[in-house]
């Protein structure tokens, strides 16, 4: 560790130690000439993110497989542990879940009963494109993930994506091979969604906590946590009523959402796109939507 | 002259291994981890590196590739472009100051100086952040990203000095 011959004390030292602070003073001024390029035009420097993303993109996907067979693997362990409780405890599920599926049954030939009779247009439906995360990014300062599908497998910008559970985020900038998805509690996530019991609208903020905050909601509405948040579906591109989280508190400080989806487990999730991109609102009237139909390109 | 070729290339490999080494550092911490709460407080390791090697063996992680590290991590990261690219910079440039100071000591002197020096650069991301998106960012998550980077900074020093104990002797 101790000092001993420096090569760049032998010739010219002097010299070589000015340039060297101009040089870094140089690098100093582009960081923060591109922090303000950032601010300026975004599209340009997210080109670039995209473009550099998309090269390391095969390069993640060969190092996160590794960390998701080990994080499989203690998964199991711990399964194999609370095998009795878990069986139990599906046992239950399973009869409550029966109970639905008749229920569901019979909904659904009610519903194409009453489409039928109403002469019901179905809107366009959804496609999806399953991907794998290959980056958990941004820690503390943004939240966003890396998937391993782009523009080739059909992913574009703005689409939701989801899990089983919930919603995940939406994508926020596509490349060939790979994606960005904002999360939901990214800082810059805003996502309109509804109350579901009382069918209240808000935009769901993110701010870079695990709990977005509900935000805008009507002057007098009453929340009360454990009420479900789902999509509202405004706006166009996000399916309605996917469900987000449920509401975790209220107070001065905001009303806090805890999401349904764990970001340490994901690992497959799934891009919904509804062909029509945004055009169609989703709690527009058959006829509307015809009229969309007909507009659209 | 055969031989001559391979010397050549093994001191070239020797002495790119610190940049290699924090690049991959960049990459191994965007990983997903699949441990809860670990995404928002992952510690900081291209930082440490950097610390690492600014302090230990600035000539061979010059200031460009450590603007450009920055560069990578806020593009691969999402944070806006050149915020790390800065932070990385500052880290660099406290520690070239204070280099004479730092080289040789114990190692709890350099662990004491990377406290420091990680306090400055948490505080700088969380200005500039918060400059940049126009709110004040919540700093709890901030907080504890420095304690567990300041945790883990023992265990890779400790890797990154076997590493050039082993590969980067000065003839």
């Amino acid at each position: 560790m101790d000092e001993r011959t420096r090569p760049s004390y032998r010739l010219a030292a002097p010299i070589k130690s000015a340039a060297q602070r101009f040089a870094y003073a140089g690098l100093v001024v582009s960081a923060f000439a591109l922090m303000l390029l950032a601010k300026a035009d975004a599209v340009l420097l997210e080109r670039v993110r995209i473009h550099v993303t998309d090269a390391v993109a095969p390069i993640m996907d060969f190092v996160s497989r590794p960390a998701a067979a080990v994080s499989e693997i203690v998964d199991q362990a711990r399964m194999l542990a609370d095998l009795r409780t878990e069986n139990l405890h599906l046992r239950e599920e399973r009869a409550r879940l029966v109970q639905w599926q008749t229920a569901a049954l019979r909904m659904q030939a009610e519903n194409a009963d009453l489409k039928r009779i109403l002469n019901f247009k179905p809107g366009p439906g959804a496609r999806f494109v399953s991907a794998r995360v290959i980056a958990d990014t941004g820690g503390a300062y943004a939240q966003s993930l890396i998937l391993n599908a782009g523009t080739r497998d059909g992913v574009r910008k703005g689409p939701a994506v989801v899990t089983g559970e919930g919603l995940v985020g939406r994508i926020a900038g596509v490349g060939q091979r790979s994606a960005r998805v904002l999360l939901i509690t990214d800082l810059n996530s805003r996502i309109p969604v509804l109350l579901e019991a009382s069918a209240t609208r808000a935009i769901l903020a993110g701010d870079n906590s695990d709990q977005p905050r509900l935000m805008h909601l009507p002057p007098g509405a009453v929340v009360t946590p454990g009420e479900r948040v789902v999509t509202s579906g405004h706006g166009g591109v996000l399916p309605p009523r996917f469900p987000v989280g449920v509401v975790a508190s209220v107070s001065d400080g905001g009303i806090k959402v805890q999401p349904y989806v764990r970001r340490d487990r994901l690992e497959y999730v799934r891009v919904v796109d509804f062909e029509l991109g945004g055009a169609l609102d989703s709690e527009v009237t058959p006829r509307d939507a015809a009229g969309a139909l007909r507009a659209a390109p | 002259m055969k031989q001559d070729l391979w010397i050549k290339l093994d001191a070239l490999a020797r002495k790119c291994s610190p940049l290699a080494i924090t690049l991959v550092l960049v990459l191994i911490s965007i990983v997903p981890a699949h441990i809860p709460g670990y995404a928002r407080i992952a510690p900081l390791f291209p930082l440490m590196a950097v610390y690492h090697w600014a302090v230990n063996r600035p000539e061979l992680l010059p200031a460009i590739a450590v603007f450009m590290l920055g560069l990578l991590v806020d593009t691969l990261g999402g944070t806006p472009i050149g915020v790390n690219a800065l932070v990385f910079l500052t880290v660099y440039g406290v520690v070239a100051a204070q280099r004479r100071f730092l080289l040789g000591k114990p190692f709890w002197i350099a662990w004491l100086g990377f406290a420091l020096t990680a306090a400055v650069a948490a505080l700088q991301t969380w200005v500039l952040l918060s400059l940049f998106e126009m709110t004040l960012l919540a700093p709890e998550a901030i907080v504890f990203q420095y304690l567990t980077t300041l945790g883990c900074f023992p265990i890779l020093a400790w890797i990154l000095l076997r590493w050039q104990r082993a590969y980067l002797q000065r003839n």
